[in-house]
């Protein structure tokens, strides 16, 4: 076997998998402060994805120097708001209320979002035109690597590097902290938890909206985009439902996976190996640590 | 010790004006009325489901009631969420210890100070000059005050999940004291300590109403009739939602109702002690 192929293989999937890895945080996020499964993730990386795709044009239109930065900094402004709303509108009614109701709401919501963006933009697959990153790849000790995972790897590492801060040294990110470890606690200390599950949604918009925008930039934009963040998934079940570096770290894991299924398991199996792969490993793992490598482990004290 | 003087001043802190509250068919609490005065010891007991806790969270916010009003200086509170009635110094304990944790002692602590930093929301997020100024003043606050009070120096620095539940309750103390709040309620501060941690413990209620230093209004849920005598400076009885009588620890003593509702039961709680 080629070695320096299944280097490229693995670089591309640790690259692409920081990508899984930072959507995957925010969605770990909602899951830790609410105990909420939010199936409609794929969905606001699509909303973020395509609001990014169209301001980037209209830039181009009028001849912004820095089309693409300022794309995505602007569409992580529009998803505060986004945030915002879609956590008062739909889910600060059902605080309180079984954990169930507020997954289906998660559910109901996907097919919302998912029309909508079908309304709004049509299912035809669109690309980010002229394409942001150019063609001409790097080429490191004999492994080449494309500019738009290079580019993906360095928003993603950028994004976990504030979040982390966020979390260590703002009052705001303790209030999190403190509500996702004991929520009655936090209320009598004076923690708004209103307050912390809207923040909760905006970083989960705005790792979504960053993910989207770059693998809209890879492959082009159309509803499958959406499907792709499903691997969410199989990321947070190995990394534990409830960890944050578990979820990047299992981000990563799924990438790599996924392209080094692709590359030797493709000849035997051709076709969707890189699709089908991370959730049979998804099944395997589960088998074996329900909790995945950094879950909580519920101890019953009798 | 029963604090006279106390219960004659008129200044009432927390007033329950006649609040009512249920849950589906059960009755939790039926037209409860209570006037906490300031600087006293307000205890409330009654047997198991009589509603105390329900109370405690109507007063703290987890609940509204449907019926009535609660009152705190004066002001209706009824609508406020739990974390406005923080900030307006009501602090509480849990009955089931309500704790972080997954942190230190000295994070727990922390924590419940951490509401009382007033600066910008800029400042605040970059960690500059004036939070930093207040962080290093409310970390010695915390330090020197409350850890020394509560004698828990020796724990500072451990995780809070692996300590004993007796210390539990202490450091679940300790953060509820961490905002200075004026209005402490306590629910079930003694279940399940041991003679020793419950003496321990009841000694600190006492001087966190009596020491200058802290001077807190305390309302004291517990089942520990002895240290609930000593204690208080007034008694509330409950009993399946209703309120039997309210009065100095002399009165609920003699009062024949509760000596049936509740009292009966002496020799139940007295195997404790």
């Amino acid at each position: 076997m080629d070695l320096t192929l299944l280097l490229w293989a693995v670089a591309n999937g640790v690259m692409v998998g920081s990508i899984y890895g930072l959507i995957a945080l925010g969605w770990v996020l909602i899951y830790k402060c609410s105990g909420v499964l939010n199936l409609a993730m794929g969905e606001l990386t699509l909303i973020g994805a395509y609001l990014c795709l169209t301001i980037y044009t209209f830039l181009i239109k009028i001849g912004h120097p820095l089309p693409f930065a300022s794309a995505l900094f602007l569409t992580l402004l529009a998803c505060i708001v986004m945030g915002y709303l879609t956590e008062r509108i739909f889910l600060d009614r059902l605080i309180g209320e079984p954990v169930l109701t507020v997954i289906m709401m998660t559910v109901g919501l996907m097919f919302v979002f998912r029309g909508l963006v079908g309304l709004i933009w049509s299912t035809d697959t669109r690309i980010f035109d002229p394409p942001v990153f150019s063609y001409d790849a790097f080429i490191v000790g004999g492994i080449i690597i494309e500019r738009v995972y290079l580019w993906s790897m360095v928003a993603a590492l950028s994004l976990w590097i504030i979040f982390y801060l966020f979390f260590k040294y703002t009052p705001w990110g303790l209030s999190m902290q403190a509500t996702a470890d004991d929520e009655m606690a936090a209320l009598s200390l004076g923690i708004s938890v209103r307050f912390v599950y809207s923040a909760a949604w905006i970083i989960a918009f705005m790792t979504a909206a960053v993910g989207g925008a770059f693998l809209g930039a890879k492959n082009g934009l159309n509803i499958s985009v959406g499907e792709l963040s499903l691997l969410v998934l199989p990321a947070v079940v190995l990394g534990g439902l409830n960890s944050v570096p578990g979820a990047i770290v299992g981000g990563i894991v799924i990438g790599v996976l996924q392209e080094l299924s692709g590359f030797l398991l493709d000849p035997y199996f051709p076709g969707g190996v890189k699709d089908t792969a991370p959730y049979v490993f998804m099944v395997l793992f589960l088998l074996f640590k329900p909790y995945g490598l950094w879950g909580w482990v519920r101890i019953e004290r009798v | 010790m029963n604090g006279a003087t106390a219960s004659h001043r008129d200044d009432v802190l927390l007033e329950l004006d006649d609040i009512s509250m249920s849950f589906g068919k059960v009755q939790a609490l039926a037209g409860i009325g209570m006037k906490v005065r300031k600087g006293e010891i307000h205890s409330v007991i009654g047997p198991n489901g009589a509603g105390k806790t329900v109370m405690m969270n109507c007063i703290n916010g987890i609940y509204q009631p449907q019926i009535g009003n609660v009152n705190y200086k004066g002001e209706k509170i009824n609508k406020l969420r739990p974390h406005k009635r923080a900030a307006l110094g009501i602090s509480r304990t849990f009955q089931k210890i309500e704790l972080f944790g997954g942190m230190t002692v000295l994070d727990n602590i922390r924590l419940g100070r951490h509401m009382h930093l007033k600066t910008g929301l800029i400042s605040g997020a970059f960690w500059k000059g004036k939070t930093q100024k207040e962080e290093i003043e409310a970390r010695e606050f915390i330090e020197e005050e409350i850890i020394d009070f509560l004698e828990i120096s020796h724990i500072r620095k451990k995780t809070v999940h692996m300590l004993p539940y007796g210390l539990q309750k202490r450091v679940e103390l300790g953060r509820a004291l961490a905002f200075d709040p004026e209005l402490l309620l306590l629910d079930e501060p003694l279940a399940g300590l041991n003679l020793e941690e419950v003496e321990d413990m009841a000694r600190y209620i006492l001087d966190l109403n009596e020491e200058k230093r802290w001077k807190m209004t305390i309302i004291l849920v517990e089942h520990d009739m002895g240290v609930v005598m000593d204690l208080s400076n007034r008694v509330l009885v409950l009993n399946f939602g209703n309120a039997i009588m309210d009065g100095t620890p002399d009165e609920v003593r003699q009062n024949p109702e509760v000596i049936k509702a509740y009292l009966g039961e002496e020799d139940l709680y007295a195997t404790r002690r």
